[in-house]
């Protein structure tokens, strides 16, 4: 079980925690215009790589707020966690 | 019966204290301290189970947890009787009755042990090989399998233990209490580390503790005498807290850690009353080490499984700790020089050791002079090719070993023994560390798995880190604790120690024998019944995978996954393959490293504990009203009020008639209510509504349906503008905290520019809902200044008011097409409002209504019960709901994908009534509609999501989803069920007051 360092309330067990998917897919300003395989590359299309990957957690039962983490799906290293809004970390 | 081979007393048994215990039914003696195992072994009791496949006498091979062969049912008479206990860990007290495993009718005689003999037949990949043909067959095979599957049996009443967890935070957690564990918790709690030390038997010292070998020195002390003054010590150390008896079951990342702490198992039954049996300790340590030691490795032969034959550590133990002797005769095994440190020991205390066979040719150990000094003969470069005796071991036969090792010379010699000590070298108990998700390297040399790397957090110390030697043990416990916890110096970083050195290795998997390999019977993992012979016959069918060959042969399967065996299994196969063991890897290691009870797991979250309930404030009401109840989400919501005699059919059907006619009243309670504040309050309404809200005016209702993304409809509700930047909106009892979630989302991630805040207030509000038409003049009673009047207080409006000076908002809104008032009271005073109503309503016979009754009444209005008519798959279109959709708005949320080609395609599943040809059936929920009856293969058309049998209507109605059964009204279909075909008709989703006058009624 992990430990993960909220941005807003420090380090609390995993299970405080929900998984929120791929991070940084921002939902299109204006849906009518775009093509069905264009909506639908937003709506379904979700990356599972081996390594590095962005992804949102929400501290449910704490702040309730929404924050990103950069975890390394190969050893569950969690490389780095940011608010929402931030750029993820180049590294 | 005596205990004929208590040899010594010994330290850590109590002789003062005998307890008589049973076993299959016998009375036996042991002594307070004593395993279940060495007091069998006190009375001269190695036979103790059968094994799994083949039905072989087995005895007890081991002294710990790793035991693959003594376990036991302890407590078979009681309805409360546990399964698979490992008679080496179960501490005997009094009364404690146990009894052999897979045997029938007794563990001497057992019909099973036909397999033996029949053992040809039953070789790896036996099942999948034979039970799968004729097919038709596979329900007779299956129950012999049932049948013999499973050793033990289980419990059949619930489990009366307390169980309990705990959980701890620590800065270094030390796991394992063998000398490396005790040093590095001493050395950890002494530099202020707030410090837990676990360990999983009652006594701590690990194997250090009963060894005797006077070649092994601290200050000029023997080591085991050296330590146990220096636990004496530790006992009385700050910073420090010290659990025996308490198992790690898992290491989990981020240094969490699942230990099960064992406080009653071992006291007799009157000390076990009404305290907690075992404890889950949920550990996060910002540091762990693990000290978790080495186990024994047997050594591959043929018949290397008969009761007698044990781990020649654990003769030592038996005869050092427990004070008990294996046997009269003994013989030991080896291909190091542990093996006559335990021969020694036996010899010391005059129980007579035969001989020692080696394989290696020679060892330049100290220790081996005393042997010589002792007489006892010493057979090197020879191996074991076969042994007899069936219940208990009576002889080996010996050969020379050929120079490769693969194959024996010379003559047979034959040497009787009661007792066969076998040392196969140490394999580090790594099981935890490579839970914790770290990885292991292969040291070539010496045949063994090492930690490959330790980290910041984690250090593996001792012997599970490869160090086996005294001196070598301390030297990088030294080091390591210096660099892992950041200290200058350790307190053990001058004592002086001496020890013996081990110069000579030899390591064979397989030993060979003087008979083809598929002749003998070499057990490789002995609670499977698994040998050297299937793990060879899977490699020559083309398996290669270490997890194929495991999984086939069931080598490491059992319940103490393998731990003696593995390393041979892997051993075998790299042979075989012609392979390098680095390059195989290992089979996985899994949590839990011994079994854990399920009571263990639960801890306290059984019953109603199990899951949280949520009672409404009026929940004491319905209780003494006589209500059933139903789980809806979290919540324990009255299902209906049964009258005396009265059936739930015959109660739905007069609360049903009840509510229509006159008046009645549902506890609303449950239905998740959300507060909307904010500048941007409506702006945020239009964004997740489907529908528009900007022009809402104030102290206006509207129902709203949301959907997912994808179209999707979500869940529903009724919202109420309270002021200018206010607004209250309902949820569907059971998506209340789904619907709060995806909110917040939204307005943190994709529209963090609107100036809205949310706050769940549904536990802050009671909701009596007052149904039919004479609610008004029951409301006019609570509250006779308000005008009620439809100019004054219309359809979909609110008002706030006061009732006995308690503020309530009453909504008038209909979910039962009626007229109808919602009243919304503060939680604390639900239950007095809810008696006003009742009291007012009795000269109009007001009814209460449960759950069963709304939904009947909703679907005689077409309602649609979010979850129960949709799935996830209907889109408001296909609800016939298109009203609600608003063209005019540029976006909302599933907005765009009610225009994807897969939305918008013809014959979707949409929403419909049936009516059934015959009025007094009433469908199955659930069933299958189709057009035709003799088509094949038949086209599934849909679904019937609703159905009751309608009072109001004296007829039956459902709803159902029908692919294009917009297009299908006046349409027949069937309903075939399984004795007959229901012909039902397609009509309109709304069977009653079709034009909504009663909502005004």
């Amino acid at each position: 079980m992990f430990l993960i360092n909220c941005p807003y309330c420090g380090e609390r067990d995993q299970q405080e925690f929900k998984a929120g998917g791929e991070a940084h897919i921002e939902r299109p300003k204006q849906p009518t215009e775009l093509s069905d395989d264009e909506w639908a590359e937003y709506l379904f299309m979700r990356k599972n790589i081996k390594g590095v990957q962005f992804e949102r957690w929400n501290h449910a039962h704490g702040c309730r707020k929404w924050f990103n983490m950069a975890r390394d799906t190969s050893n569950d290293e969690i490389k780095a966690i940011y608010k929402m809004g931030e750029k993820p970390p180049t590294q | 019966m005596t205990q004929n081979l208590r040899v010594k007393s010994s330290e850590f048994i109590d002789e003062t204290n005998r307890i008589s215990f049973k076993f299959d039914g016998k009375t036996y003696y042991g002594f307070k301290g004593d395993t279940l195992a060495s007091a069998l072994i006190a009375n001269n009791i190695h036979l103790v189970g059968r094994s799994f496949k083949y039905h072989r006498p087995r005895g007890i091979m081991t002294s710990g947890s790793e035991e693959p062969n003594a376990i036991v049912q302890v407590n078979p008479n009681s309805n409360i009787t546990e399964p698979n206990a490992r008679a080496t860990e179960i501490e005997i007290y009094e009364g404690l009755e146990a009894s052999s495993q897979n045997c029938w009718p007794s563990v001497n005689f057992d019909i099973g042990g036909i397999n033996n003999f029949l053992a040809p037949l039953f070789p790896a990949g036996f099942y999948y090989k034979t039970f799968m043909w004729p097919k038709s067959f596979w329900e007779k095979y299956e129950f012999f399998i049932r049948h013999s599957a499973g050793l033990g049996k289980s419990p059949n009443t619930r489990d009366p233990d307390i169980y309990d967890h705990r959980n701890i935070h620590c800065d270094v957690l030390v796991v394992g209490a063998g000398i490396s564990g005790i040093l590095a918790a001493r050395n950890a709690a002494k530099n202020n580390f707030k410090t837990l030390l676990l360990d999983e038997k009652n006594e701590l010292g690990g194997s250090t503790i009963f060894e005797a070998n006077e070649y092994n020195k601290i200050n000029n002390n023997l080591a085991s005498e050296w330590l146990k003054k220096e636990i004496n010590e530790l006992k009385n150390t700050k910073n420090l807290e010290i659990k025996t008896r308490t198992s790690v079951a898992a290491y989990h990342q981020y240094n969490y850690l699942l230990a099960r702490e064992n406080l009653t198992d071992h006291l007799d039954k009157k000390n076990k009353k009404n305290k907690i049996r075992q404890r889950l300790l949920k550990i996060r340590a910002k540091k762990v080490i693990l000290a978790t030691g080495a186990l024994e490795r047997p050594l591959i032969f043929n018949n290397n499984d008969r009761p007698g034959i044990m781990l020649s550590s654990a003769i030592k133990k038996y005869s050092n700790f427990y004070g008990v002797a294996c046997g009269t005769k003994n013989i030991f095994f080896t291909n190091n020089d542990s093996a006559y440190e335990s021969a020694l020991s036996l010899h010391n205390k005059g129980i007579k050791v035969e001989a020692i066979i080696d394989i290696r040719e020679n060892s330049d150990a100290k220790i081996i002079k005393k042997i010589n000094d002792a007489g006892i003969k010493i057979y090197w470069s020879h191996t074991i090719v076969d042994t007899r005796g069936y219940k208990r071991i009576s002889s080996i036969s010996i050969m020379r070993l050929s120079n490769d090792g693969t194959s024996v010379t010379g003559s047979k010699i034959s040497i009787s023994c009661d007792c066969l000590g076998i040392a196969g070298g140490w394999t580090p108990a790594v099981h935890l560390y490579t839970q914790s998700g770290s990885k292991l390297t292969f040291d070539e040399e010496r045949k063994i798995f090492i930690p490959k790397a330790d980290t910041k957090e984690q250090i593996s110390v001792g012997s599970c880190g490869g160090d086996f030697e005294l001196d070598e043990i301390i030297r990088n416990l030294n080091y390591k604790l210096k660099n892992f916890l950041n200290i200058d110096k350790t307190d053990f970083d001058s004592i002086a120690l001496e020890n013996d050195h081990e110069t000579s290795k030899r390591n064979i998997w397989l030993l060979p024998s003087d008979q083809s390999i598929g002749k003998t019977k070499p057990f490789v993992d002995y609670q499977n019944d698994a040998t050297a012979k299937d793990i060879k016959l899977a490699l020559r069918e083309g398996f290669r995978s270490i997890e194929h060959v495991k999984r086939y042969t069931t080598t490491g399967m059992g319940t103490d996954q393998g731990k003696l065996g593995n390393m041979h299994a892997l051993g075998i196969v790299a042979d075989t393959a012609g392979v390098k063991m680095g390059e195989l890897g290992t089979t996985t290691f899994r949590p839990p490293y011994t079994p854990l009870t399920f009571g263990t797991i639960v801890g306290r979250n059984i019953g109603e504990f199990f899951d949280t309930f949520r009672r409404t404030p009026m929940n004491d009401w319905h209780i003494k009203n006589k209500a059933e109840f139903e789980n809806v989400g979290q919540w324990k919501r009255s299902w209906y009020y049964p009258e005396e005699g009265e059936t739930m059919h015959q109660a739905v059907q007069r609360e049903s008639k009840a509510a229509r006619k006159s008046a009645g009243i549902l506890d609303a309670s449950t239905l998740g209510k959300i507060d909307i504040q904010g500048s941007d309050a409506s702006e945020f309404l239009n964004r997740v509504y489907t529908n528009a809200w900007s022009k809402l005016a104030i102290g206006k209702c509207r129902y709203g349906l949301m959907l997912n993304e994808d179209g999707m409809v979500y869940d529903d509700g009724v919202t109420t503008r309270l002021g200018e930047n206010h607004y209250i909106m309902t949820t569907t009892t059971g998506g209340a905290a789904n619907v709060l979630g995806k909110l917040e989302d939204y307005l943190q991630t994709e529209w963090p520019e609107l100036d809205v805040y949310l706050t769940s207030v549904t536990d802050h509000f009671a909701t009596a809902s007052l149904c039919g038409p004479n609610s008004k003049k029951i409301l006019n009673k609570i509250i006779p200044d308000l005008d009620l009047s439809d100019d004054n207080f219309p359809h979909m409006s609110f008002k706030e008011v006061l009732i006995d000076k308690i503020k309530c908002r009453i909504m008038r809104i209909s979910f039962t097409g009626e007229l109808s008032y919602e009243i919304n009271a503060p939680a604390s005073y639900g239950e007095a409002i809810w008696q006003k109503c009742i009291e007012a309503g009795k000269e109009f016979n007001i009814t209460p209504y449960g759950t069963e009754t709304m939904h009947l009444l909703r679907a005689e209005k077409g309602f649609i019960i979010v979850g129960q008519d949709t799935d996830g798959t209907m889109t408001p279109i296909d609800l016939q709901m298109d009203w609600i959709v608003s063209k005019k708005k540029y976006d909302f949320i599933g907005k765009r994908s009610l225009y994807r080609s897969d939305t918008m395609k013809e014959n979707r599943k949409q929403l419909v009534g049936l009516l059934t040809e015959d009025p007094n059936i009433v469908l199955e929920e659930g069933a299958q509609i189709v057009s035709e009856l003799n088509q094949k293969p038949v086209e599934m058309l849909g679904h019937v999501t609703s159905s009751y049998f309608s009072p109001n209507l004296n007829k039956s109605i459902a709803l159902a989803v029908v692919k294009d059964g917009k297009n299908m009204k006046g349409k027949k279909l069937f309903i075939p069920m399984e004795n007959k075909n229901i012909s039902v008709t397609v009509s309109n989703t709304i069977f009653f007051d079709e034009e909504n006058k009663r909502i005004n009624a």
